[in-house]
């Protein structure tokens, strides 16, 4: 397993997000997260980079495993897992200061890494199968790409770091159908050499692109299984209620 | 039907009236000070010595000097504090600090300019038993700190927090977050908001009263009595002579055009305050 | 099933999808019922009636695959509701086989009215009532989602294969005591034989009855390598 999750209790505050979580994730698979709206699937990939610690007042208990090794152990330090785990959001954030070609490098730039990275930047652009569509105007706002686009750069500045887990929290819910199948198809692509946990609201898009899928409930894992059954024959009732529509 | 569209005409006609009613005070200064001041510019009135009582010609170059010298001075005290405490206070600022750091920017930016001209003798010319630029400089820093500090946060609040996500999830420190990421891309707007405090101290006569005193000769030292434009326009003003009241106008017109020229400049900024990279 | 869908119009559509399937069924239950009364009482009005009721058994198979169709294109059917649809869209083609196999039975009836009749072959009822019996129950654990009323009938099949050869070689004889009763045996063979085959088809729609309850697929077990 490249993700254990174990026991996992997130909390926001008084609310109680996550509720003894425990799932793993083999290398090399997407996961997918489906769920209603305040679930915890957010904070739950947010739990896996350490950045739901961040917002004040939450606070987890419980482990999880990357390559097995706690993230919570002493010494480890959740900057330097943010590079090994990298994230890409819901909606497309360049940083609007830089150009095409700086956002890419960002994670190195504003860690302090100069010099020239054009070939991290070709190579990071062309698993985000950006590079065609840029490679003449480098050096132009991140923000004259179109959502889509802008959201592919968000993936190759993320990969740029050279992740080995990558979470993505709804990346294609802003986007039109064609830039969303590109993302799919990406997701699929990046299968290769990278883990993926993504959190999606599309259940088909969750039946396209993963190998399992997580259905949480109020903050419950309410079921866990390869992504064919849970969307063909789920074993518990709240899964079927969701994946057939019945719900609320 | 008809009335909706009657009271709409009314309605408009009477905004417009009060704007025009707050335009006229506004364009009679300028013109007054353009008429009045215009005449007196030459290029002696920049590069020239006061000069003494009865003769003519000379200028107010050691006031424009003392006062570009003065503001220099206050920016490099005032601004890495204001802006400063603004980064704090948005990205630190929701405890019980925040509060306490914001209050104080708060009745600090209530008080009276010439308090705080008081405060800065207090600070600076007693202990140095001599007025100075350096005295007027701090005068000026502080009436720029609160400002600037509640701008400052203002616009770096303003940076969606999608950036900051961004790059904390990159791996990067939250210190280096905070200036790298957040804190350069709220600069367009911080250097607008530094330019109009800029203009506002600018502006300020009651603290270089006690502070910076005046000169008639040019200074180049921190640690000496410095003339400043305002001070110069006060003493010009309140004397008896037809000649001094004409440089004050004078004065006054420079003045007005450096504190226009930094609005401009700030607003240009400000235009583009997302502006592309390069 | 207590819960309802979120958008009812889908609830709905889903009902009617359940509601044409088993108009459907009657009808080849139907069809078959009239084939095998024109056969006893050699009515072949009956017979013609039965080539009447598989015009409209068809139309229905048409407007079921549509429906079917629709559904999946624009529904997204997912779990339960995904299997109801992949069922119905197998279980119909049964159906319409087992209205085809009526039809060739009410043309057996028909050209055997045309002769004096055989001696009555009783296993050839009792193997028509078996094999009816069969597709009732098949039907009916499709209403119910019954599986294990399904698996009854995969079970019985055997009987159903068991009946069948008895009567085989009972028309075998028949042909060796009198070749003048060869053609009419022969007949009655293929009338047999197509009532075995309806056996069959009902036993598909048992096994997709149990995949759509369980979501589990039954099917050749040995070819799948399982068990």
């Amino acid at each position: 397993m490249k993700i254990e999750v174990r026991g996992l209790d997130a909390y926001f505050r008084s609310t109680h997000a996550l509720r003894s979580v425990s799932l793993g994730v083999p290398a090399n698979t997407v996961l997918a997260i489906i769920g209603p709206s305040g679930c915890g699937k957010s904070t739950f990939v947010r739990c896996i980079n350490r950045m739901h610690e961040l917002v004040p007042g939450a606070r987890q208990t419980g482990q999880i495993f990357v390559d097995g090794k706690d993230l919570h152990a002493r010494g480890v330090d959740p900057v330097d897992l943010r590079r090994r785990v990298g994230m890409v959001f819901q909606r497309p954030n360049p940083f609007p200061t830089m150009s095409i070609y700086d956002n890419v490098v960002a994670g190195l730039r504003l860690n302090g890494i100069g010099g020239d990275h054009a070939e991290l930047v070709e190579k990071s652009l062309r698993q985000a199968a950006l590079w065609d569509e840029v490679k003449d105007r480098l050096h132009t706002s991140a923000l004259s790409l179109s959502g889509g686009q802008q959201q592919r750069l968000c993936i190759a500045r993320a990969l740029a770091i050279g992740p080995e887990v990558m979470l993505m929290d709804e990346p294609a819910s802003a986007l039109d159908p064609i830039a969303t199948a590109k993302i799919e198809e990406l997701i699929r692509e990046l299968r290769q050499q990278l883990t993926i946990v993504i959190v999606t609201h599309n259940m088909q898009q969750a039946a396209r692109v993963s190998d399992h899928t997580a259905f949480f409930y109020m903050g419950e894992l309410i079921e866990h299984g390869e992504t064919e059954q849970i969307f063909t024959n789920p074993r518990e009732p709240r899964t079927e209620d969701y994946v057939t529509g019945k719900f609320g | 039907m008809k009335r909706r569209r009657l009271v709409n005409h009314l309605m408009t006609a009477l905004c417009g009236f009060g704007l025009l009613l707050a335009l006229i005070p506004l364009g009679s200064i300028l013109w007054l000070v353009i008429s009045r001041g215009a005449p007196a510019l030459n290029l002696d009135f920049f590069t020239q010595l006061p000069a003494p009582v009865g003769e003519t010609g000379g200028g107010v170059g050691n006031a424009i000097l003392g006062t570009l010298s003065m503001v220099g001075i206050g920016c490099i005290l005032g601004v890495p504090v204001g802006v400063g405490a603004g980064v704090f206070l948005a990205e630190r600022g929701n405890g019980r600090t925040g509060d306490a750091v914001r209050f104080t920017a708060e009745v600090l930016s209530g008080v009276p300019s010439i308090v705080v001209g008081i405060v800065a003798y207090g600070l600076v010319v007693l202990p140095m038993h001599r007025f100075s630029a350096l005295a007027g400089g701090v005068a000026l820093a502080v009436l720029m700190i609160p400002a600037l500090a509640r701008s400052t946060e203002e616009l770096v609040r303003l940076v969606p927090g999608s950036l900051r996500e961004a790059s904390l999830a990159l791996g990067v420190p939250q210190w280096r977050t905070s200036l790298r990421v957040v804190l350069r891309t709220a600069l367009g707007g911080i250097v607008t908001a530094v330019l109009l405090s800029i203009a506002r101290a600018a502006g300020e006569t009651a603290p270089l009263l006690f502070t910076a005193l005046n000169n008639q000769y040019w200074n180049f030292k921190a640690d000496q009595p410095t003339a400043s434009l305002t001070v110069q326009i006060y003493n010009y003003a309140v004397s008896p002579y037809q000649d001094w009241h004409q440089k004050a106008w004078g004065a006054a017109l420079v003045l007005l055009l450096l504190v226009g020229a930094l609005s401009l400049i700030a607003k240009a900024l400000a235009r583009n305050r997302f502006g592309t990279a390069r | 099933m207590t819960k309802v869908h979120t958008d009812k119009s889908y609830d709905k559509e889903l009902d009617e999808l359940r509601a044409k399937l088993l108009t459907l069924g009657g009808k080849v239950e139907n069809e078959i019922a009239l084939s095998m009364r024109a056969l006893a009482e050699r009515d072949s009005k009956v017979a013609e009636e039965v080539l009447d009721a598989d015009r409209e058994v068809n139309r229905l198979e048409v407007i079921v695959d549509e429906t079917c169709r629709r559904l999946l294109a624009l529904r997204q059917p997912a779990a339960s509701d995904l299997r109801l649809i992949t069922t119905a869209l197998k279980v119909v083609v049964d159906l319409e086989r087992i209205g085809d196999l009526a039809v060739n039975i009410a043309q057996r009836a028909i050209d055997l009215n045309q002769s004096p009749p055989l001696r009555p072959v009783h296993d050839l009822q009792k193997l028509a009532e078996l094999c009816q019996k069969q597709l009732r129950a098949a039907l009916d654990s499709f209403v119910d989602g019954d599986a294990a009323r399904a698996e009854t009938v995969i079970k019985d099949d055997d009987l159903v294969d068991a009946l069948y050869h008895n009567l085989f070689n009972e028309l075998l004889g028949l042909m060796m005591e009198d070749s003048r009763n060869i053609r009419r045996a022969n007949s009655l063979m293929f009338v047999a034989k197509h009532l075995e085959r309806l056996g069959d088809h009902a036993t598909n729609v048992a096994e997709m009855v149990i995949y759509m309850v369980r979501g589990t697929d039954v099917r050749h077990p040995h070819s799948r390598g399982l068990k």
